[in-house]
């Protein structure tokens, strides 16, 4: 042992953190303890609201305007940096703490070309910063065709480009620490892994420690060696990360491994393989395969094609087809869910479906029926019986309703029942879903994400509907969260004898819920068939790739392979 | 983009054809007759009358004499009025004038707005935004001539520290006060906006990481806050420009200025016809093509935006 890996790079003690809010003052953090070592990599996993953000960001001194350190102290290399100035600060960021976002598409100026983004962090550090040294650095995160590239707008990269834009930032100043905050949680798995893969080749090379801040348990076990569990503000398990997965020791931990979906998915399978548990495991789920069998093609997609005018220059239109030639059906009853990429067509499936968008070819039957014919009444009457769960818990419902009127409001539109019998039935949908009834006289703003999507799920039961498309239902929230709403769904199914269409980018949510599986890339289905055999048996190379990129997949995490 | 600003220029046709019909339609259709106002008390011989009925197409019927104004106009006459002299010359008097009020007006408002809107953005809350506010609201809350004639009074008369009224040469100096008084309301506005704006953009994520990137406090502020935030503040400028011109005729019957506004005035009041249409035209084009040039300037300041 050295001298210099004995002390720690970063170290955090006793931390507290403190915002003041127009209700009065929140502890964020408290009490958390952890440390990096030089060239180590250390997650951080929680839930959102746990403070595992807001520790990182403290250390750069980073956090919003109305939060401050209220307590404890934050060394780096040594030295005590918990209330330097902030020229001093301006010294420590850059080249010796870099950072990568969370959400690239919000993180680079949009009005800056990405260059001048890259050239302004290596003047700011005092590193030379000519056109090839910006060239250099956005290549070097795996950015290709780099001279090109630097001189467009944040607009003409995607999501994974822009991650990269951010990483070369963060990285171009060789940095002793990386504070790498949910860098990949919003980009689509197999990009995720290119990403991450990526991060560690060059972290490693360059001997960086890195602080990475997660909500995925199996990414942070995959990634780093040792993980830290933040819950409500308090460091509540620290340790390697493989004996935190097999032998979690703290409750909240335990909750967490268990309802990580990616790990979850992988139990159900390898438990199948030994022939343990399955049918204990099955049972816990839906399985309306008699059901199923008895009512086939409740609905029904024959040659579905949709093609969007996309406006060219000189006023010329190009097309563009989102989705090409799909056919697959949807028995009663059942959980089919399509699967791929963002940009992959398979929401354009779903608006389709719901009659939200026009179909250029092909057609959708709705038990029996060609939705295309639909007009007027018969329109009411089939929206009546298909109802729609968005993605964004927050931005789907209105939020000058309260909950009530929100879930009533479909009722009303229908002219379902009377005044007093929509109250009942309201209050009703409220235990259904697992909510108080007090909650009916509040506002969206006052509800959590999850009690958001619960509520947007009563809204779309109110009419008893016969399909629900659910566009991304849970991929806004956390685990275990999410956990809940996927048992709510499946109990609600059995109960009710629900339809669902699931769309997803999430194969390990597809895991725990689908019956049928379709694997769409660019517009095109390249993979159907039973999720059992699609997860076990992958035919296409795309499917494999998807399949591999869940975080958390490769890891030997049964506890009697340990 | 070319093709984009020759569609936009094409749009200027049908937007000044029209607008020069309105008023040319709502001046003809004032009552009286414009030999009367020509003649004066005494009246003209019969003669008289009939050759200038001649010479002006009196009897032509409205469209004919809209026409005929319109070729004139694109040949560069612009007619004479119903004293006799040249609009054109009386505009390229008056223009220059209420050109330098105007751009004295426009600089006041958009540096003074921006870097006060930038202070109060970045200090949100605290006393100067608060007293920045307030005053913002009383300025846009009482009616342009008040302040005016306050200003005029109080700087002009009381202190001494300005003519109180412009001489017949109206240079940049002298327009100072004129120039504070018809941009002082779009000050309040560009304030306020540039306020909220800086306000929200300095929460926004990609100043976040300009501050982790290690810049220093002032750049981040130049570069990633203040230019993000002048894109409302650009439209609304360009916006203004019709109400400067509104104001102009306010103020600079309030300060004396010789501008295009006073003689807007005193043709109205007059009758004179041919003026108000010549000027009311003018100032239609000159609008068109600063909103046309805001519109390319937004593109310049926001690269998401491109026009095609």
């Amino acid at each position: 042992m050295t001298e210099q890996t004995s002390h720690p790079l970063l170290d955090i003690k006793n931390l507290g953190i403190t915002f003041s809010t127009s209700t009065g003052d929140v502890e964020a953090v408290k009490e958390s303890s952890f440390s990096v070592m030089p060239g180590e990599t250390v997650a951080i996993v929680g839930e959102s609201g746990s403070g595992k953000s807001t520790s990182a960001l403290a250390a750069i001194g980073l956090l919003p305007s109305n939060g401050r350190i209220s307590g404890g102290q934050i060394f780096f290399d040594g030295k005590d940096i918990t209330h330097i100035d902030e020229s001093e600060k301006v010294k420590l960021r850059g080249n010796q703490i870099g950072m990568v976002p969370q959400d690239p598409m919000s993180n680079l100026n949009p009005v800056w070309k990405i260059g001048f983004q890259v050239k302004e962090t290596l003047k700011a550090n005092g590193l030379p910063s000519s056109d090839k040294d910006v060239s250099r650095v956005l290549e070097q995160a795996g950015l290709p065709d780099a001279d090109r590239r630097a001189r467009q707008y944040p607009h003409e990269f995607s999501g994974g480009m822009r991650q990269r834009a951010l990483i070369a930032i963060g990285l171009s100043c060789q940095p002793r620490l990386l504070i790498a905050d949910e860098p990949t949680s919003a980009l689509d798995v197999t990009v995720q892994r290119t990403i991450l893969d990526h991060l560690e080749g060059m972290t490693q090379d360059l001997g960086t420690a890195v602080l990475l801040i997660t909500h995925d348990l199996g990414l942070a076990a995959e990634r780093a060696r040792k993980v830290v569990v933040m819950y409500k503000g308090r460091v509540v398990e620290a340790g390697p990360a493989l004996d935190l997965l097999r032998n979690p020791q703290h409750p909240y931990t335990k909750k967490l491994v268990d309802s990580a979906p990616s790990l979850a998915s992988r139990r159900i399978q390898v438990a199948r393989e030994t022939g343990q548990e399955t049918d204990e495991l099955l049972a816990e789920r839906p399985k309306t395969e008699i059901q199923a069998s008895l009512q086939h093609d409740f609905v029904q997609i024959e040659n579905l094609s949709k093609v969007f005018k996309l406006r060219g220059a000189w006023g010329k239109s190009e097309q563009f087809t989102a989705v090409d030639d799909v056919s697959f059906t949807i028995p009663r009853g059942t959980t089919t869910a399509v699967v791929g990429e963002s940009g992959s067509g398979k929401s354009t499936i779903a608006r389709m479906l719901l009659g939200l968008e026009s179909i250029t070819r092909g057609r959708i039957s709705f038990d029996g029926r060609d939705i295309a014919g639909l007009k007027g009444r018969e329109m009411f009457t089939f929206r009546r019986r298909v109802q729609p769960i968005f993605q964004d818990p927050y931005g789907s419902l209105d939020p000058m309703y309260n909950i009530f009127r929100t879930i009533e409001e479909p009722m009303r539109v229908h002219k379902v029942g009377s005044k007093a019998e929509r109250e009942k039935k309201v209050k009703s949908l409220l235990d259904q879903v697992q909510l108080p009834q007090s909650m009916m006289a509040r506002y969206p703003n006052e509800l959590s994400g999850g009690q958001r999507q619960r509520v947007a799920i009563a809204r779309a039961l109110a009419l008893n509907p016969d399909l629900v498309v659910c566009d991304e239902a849970v991929s806004a929230l956390d685990v275990l969260v999410q956990a809940q709403i996927l048992n709510l769904l499946a109990e609600l199914q059995s109960e009710l004898g629900l339809t669902y269409l699931f769309i997803t980018h999430d194969l390990a949510v597809v895991r725990q819920i689908a019956d049928r599986v379709c694997v769409m890339e660019k517009g095109k289905m390249v993979e159907t068939g039973s999720t059992d055999a699609v997860f076990e048996d992958p035919q296409t190379e795309y499917t494999q790739k998807l399949l591999a990129a869940i975080p958390g997949a490769g890891l030997m995490i049964p506890p009697e392979a340990a | 983009m070319l093709w984009y600003l020759f569609k936009r220029i094409l749009q200027l046709i049908p937007v000044f054809l029209g607008a020069t019909l309105l008023v040319y339609f709502l001046v003809f259709m004032l009552p009286g007759d414009p030999l009367a106002a020509l003649c004066g008390e005494k009246g003209c011989t019969p003669g008289v009358a009939a050759a200038l009925t001649e010479k002006y197409h009196l009897d032509d019927p409205f469209l004919v004499q809209y026409v005929n104004y319109l070729g004139g106009l694109f040949t560069g006459d612009l007619g004479v009025n119903f004293s006799g002299r040249e609009i054109g010359s009386i505009l390229e008097n008056a223009f220059p004038v209420t050109a330098r009020l105007a751009i004295e007006a426009l600089v006041f408002e958009g540096i003074f707005g921006v870097i006060f809107g930038l202070y109060a953005g970045l200090k949100r809350g605290k006393l100067f935004d608060s007293t920045v506010l307030v005053i913002s609201l009383i300025v846009i809350a009482i009616p342009i001539f008040v302040l005016a004639f306050m200003l005029q009074f109080f700087v002009g008369v009381r202190l001494g520290l300005a003519k109180p009224t412009v001489s017949g040469t109206a240079g940049w100096g002298e327009l100072i006060l004129p120039a504070v008084v018809l941009g002082l309301v779009s000050f309040a506005y560009v304030l306020r906006l540039t306020r909220t704006s800086v306000a929200e953009n300095a929460n926004a994520d990609y100043v976040r990481t300009a501050t982790a990137k290690g810049l220093t406090r002032g750049r981040v502020i130049r570069v990633h806050i203040l230019r993000n935030s002048m894109i409302p503040v650009a439209t609304f400028l360009g916006a203004d420009l019709g109400a400067l011109m509104g104001g102009a005729v306010v103020t600079e019957g309030i300060f004396n200025v010789p501008g295009i506004g006073s003689q807007l005035y005193k043709a109205l009041t007059l009758g004179d016809a041919p003026t108000v249409v010549s000027i009311v035209s003018i100032m239609v084009l000159i609008f068109c093509v600063a909103n046309l040039l805001v519109d390319l300037l937004y593109a310049w300041l926001d690269p998401r935006i491109r026009y095609a």
